[in-house]
């Protein structure tokens, strides 16, 4: 496939990796944003073709993971009423919530179906008038313009059975609330290729790299990506220089898709919102503005059941596992109470968690 | 169970429905067979870690299975809910290495189901039983209302004969036994998948349904040694590996430089993240062989029609089960038995 391969070539990437052992003199922790970027460091074990001095930890990039609690619960009180289609990504289905998952809440006799685009949830509404159908809207700035445009959508077809459940999360204001954590390891960073190919490396990114002086590489995703993303970040931290710099030039403009911005602005408002496991981040969220609220599923359900975000957490480390503090190894109950089919936190069922990663592909530090 | 920790993202505490996962041939199920299911049958030939039950009867081995068909779309590229039902119960058989003699058809239909389309599958039932060489010999057909089954539910039973004087099973693998693979993976599920609803991608793809029996026959009238058969089903190569892992007690290393993957398979791979490893197949085989017989096994494969490829070997035995692979760049990685059903990611 284009743009896979070629990018997963073992003789480029056992070059970059002889590159990186020759300039690195010092010890360096970087951290990869995305999720996405992750599972390709684990399930290739990008990691492995690093000299020892070098350090990779995982940040909040998973959008399933940081999805309150309190919203989960939502979505299966919403899932569970009657004349009620919820429709969601494939991921979210499995996350445990305060009682139940999404998929326990189905066996229960919800109507829940996987979709692959909210558009799809929508051409739904259209086909079933007699029914509330509601999108669960969980993401990152990659999914927000095309959950903007279902709702555009839902408006422009003057449908008045459909809403949306939204989550959305914002990548900038999470980078720097690691940096300003006094149990900040992070050096380096390498921001998620496709969310700047959304909202574009000119403002945000340029900003905390040079108040923070840290470099940040927006990086691809495949293998060759992620090395090259490390050589660029390397070679800053050994000049001590500190800017953004484009590995995924490929994909990512520095003004971003305006058209994709526009759309974001124009049906969501930046709030401050609550990560799970880490908190809430000031101006980190998006949510769906008064004019849209028709299709705010929030505003059209009663609410009945209690908030339970925000529970200090004692078992599940996931907050610092996504802050980049504590690696999956290092939690007690990681394969053991906690696996796949008994999670106790987000990232061990999530395809973008970083547990679920170190479960699939790793299990020890053997391979 | 844990007590005395407040959580906030809490272990499940209601993990008494079954969900779908408890069918996808991966770890869910394996959980639900063995604490809830093979407790109570348990008997002197239930639990034999195969496809299919061998039984001695007067001086013969008969082997015995049985199989349900719940697939959604019926109809699909390279073929239907009938051929599947016939080749999904041959297959089973011939991974004792039996050949298959008769098979058992019932029928669930829902009140509603179009008569024209019934009448497709049932001819397709009779090609398929005529390739696989078995006779329907029995059945039932049962309506129900509608709303209370999906079209069309399938079970079919199947008996062969086993003239070996071995057994074939996992238990009989040794250190440096290799492992054959006997074509590429993933046809079957994606050409599923491209049918499901929501996912109108138009592919050039047919589903690798077959009968298996003549592959394995080759083998057995060659006198090749087989020492494990196991074909890739639900759960995909992940599955079938890490059973025979889990049953020998073996470690297992295979190399995904010979690993056999369509160039449509893998791109719709790459594009609704899902992993090549744990795509359904319904006419691939692993054979598990001495070292010694590797090279003629795959000569004699390769010559009725497979594209089979040496996958890997057994590392080790009674010391812990596991698979790893060996990737193409170099590095090495665990397979894992899938969990759940196959997702696609958010992005």
């Amino acid at each position: 496939m284009k743009y896979i391969t070629e990018y997963r070539n073992k003789d480029l990437l056992e070059i970059y990796s002889q590159k990186i052992k020759k300039i690195s003199r010092a010890n360096y922790t970087i951290m990869e944003v995305c999720g996405g970027q992750t599972h390709s460091i684990v399930k290739f074990g990008l990691d492995h073709l690093l000299p020892k001095n070098i350090e990779l930890i995982h940040g909040p990039g998973c959008p399933v993971c940081v999805t309150p609690i309190n919203k989960i619960d939502r979505a299966i009180e919403i899932s569970l009423l009657p004349n009620v289609i919820l429709c969601t990504f494939g991921d979210m289905i499995r996350v445990p919530g305060s009682n139940l998952s999404l998929q326990q809440a189905k066996a229960k006799g919800a109507n829940i179906k996987i979709v692959y685009s909210p558009l799809d949830a929508v051409n739904i509404a259209k086909l079933n008038p007699n029914s509330e159908v509601v999108f669960f809207g969980v993401g990152f700035e990659t999914t927000a313009p095309i959950n903007a445009l279902a709702i555009e959508q839902a408006k422009n077809f003057k449908l008045n059975n459909f809403s949306m459940l939204a989550s959305h999360v914002l990548v900038p204001p999470a980078i720097k609330a690691i940096l300003n954590s006094k149990q900040n390891r992070t050096q380096g960073f390498l921001a998620a290729g496709h969310v700047c190919t959304i909202m574009g490396i000119e403002s945000e990114y340029n900003i905390i790299s040079e108040q923070y002086k840290v470099p940040i590489i927006v990086t691809g995703f495949e293998p060759l990506d992620i090395i090259q993303g490390i050589y660029f970040c390397v070679r800053q931290l050994e000049s001590k220089e500190y800017k953004v710099e484009n590995q995924y030039s490929r994909a990512v403009k520095a003004s971003g898709n305006i058209q994709a911005k526009n759309l974001i602005s124009k049906i969501f408002k930046v709030v401050d919102q609550n990560w799970r496991g880490i908190g809430e981040i000031p101006n980190s969220g998006l949510a769906i503005k008064k004019e849209y609220q028709m299709f705010n599923a929030d505003y059209k359900f009663e609410h009945k059941i209690i908030d339970n975000a925000d529970k200090q957490n004692l078992v599940c480390i996931s907050g610092d596992i996504m802050q980049g503090i504590k690696k999956p190894f290092q939690c007690e109950n990681f394969g053991t109470k906690c696996n796949p089919l008994n999670p106790i936190g987000a990232p061990m069922v999530s395809s973008e968690g970083a547990c679920s990663a170190y479960y699939r592909y790793r299990k020890s530090d053997v391979c | 169970m844990l007590k005395n920790f407040e959580l906030s993202c809490p272990i499940e505490n209601n993990n008494d429905l079954i969900t779908l996962s408890h069918g996808s041939g991966g770890s869910q199920m394996h959980d639900l067979l063995s604490k809830t299911i093979y407790p109570f049958i348990k008997n002197k030939n239930s639990e034999q870690s195969n496809d299919a039950a061998v039984v001695e009867i007067n001086n013969s081995k008969l082997a015995f299975t049985t199989d349900s068909f719940v697939i959604s779309p019926l109809f699909f590229s390279g073929g239907d809910i009938g051929s599947l039902s016939v080749y999904g119960t041959v297959n089973d058989l011939a991974m004792v290495g039996a050949t298959p003699l008769f098979l058992s058809l019932a029928l669930i239909i829902e009140e509603g189901f179009s008569k024209e389309q019934l009448f497709k599958i049932m001819e397709s039932i009779k090609q398929a039983s005529k390739i696989a060489n078995v006779e329907v010999i029995t059945g039932d057909t049962k309506v129900v209302n509608k709303g209370k089954g999906d079209n069309l539910y399938i079970n079919t039973s199947g008996i062969g004969i086993v003239n070996l004087d071995y057994k074939i099973h996992p238990k009989n693998i040794s250190k440096d036994d290799v492992i054959i693979l006997s074509g590429d993976i993933g046809r079957h599920a994606i050409s599923i998948l491209a049918k499901r609803e929501g996912l109108d991608f138009e592919i050039d793809l047919e589903s690798d349904l077959q009968p298996l029996t003549k592959y394995v026959q080759s083998l057995i009238n060659a006198n090749i040694k087989i020492k494990c058969l196991r074909d890739i089903t639900r759960g995909g190569l992940a599955a079938a590996l890490n059973e025979i892992a889990l049953t020998a007690i073996a470690e297992i290393e295979i190399d995904e430089s010979n690993i056999l993957v369509n160039n449509t398979v893998f791109n719709l791979c790459e594009i609704l993240g899902l992993d090549i490893f744990h795509l359904a197949c319904e006419g691939r085989f692993l054979a598990v062989v001495p070292a010694d017989y590797a090279e003629e096994s795959l000569d004699i494969l390769n010559k009725v029609g497979c594209e089979a490829q040496v996958i890997g070997n057994i590392k080790s035995l009674g010391i812990s089960n596991s698979v790893v692979l060996k990737t193409k760049i170099g590095t090495r990685r665990i397979i894992d038995m899938p969990t759940g059903e196959l997702l696609p990611r958010i992005c």
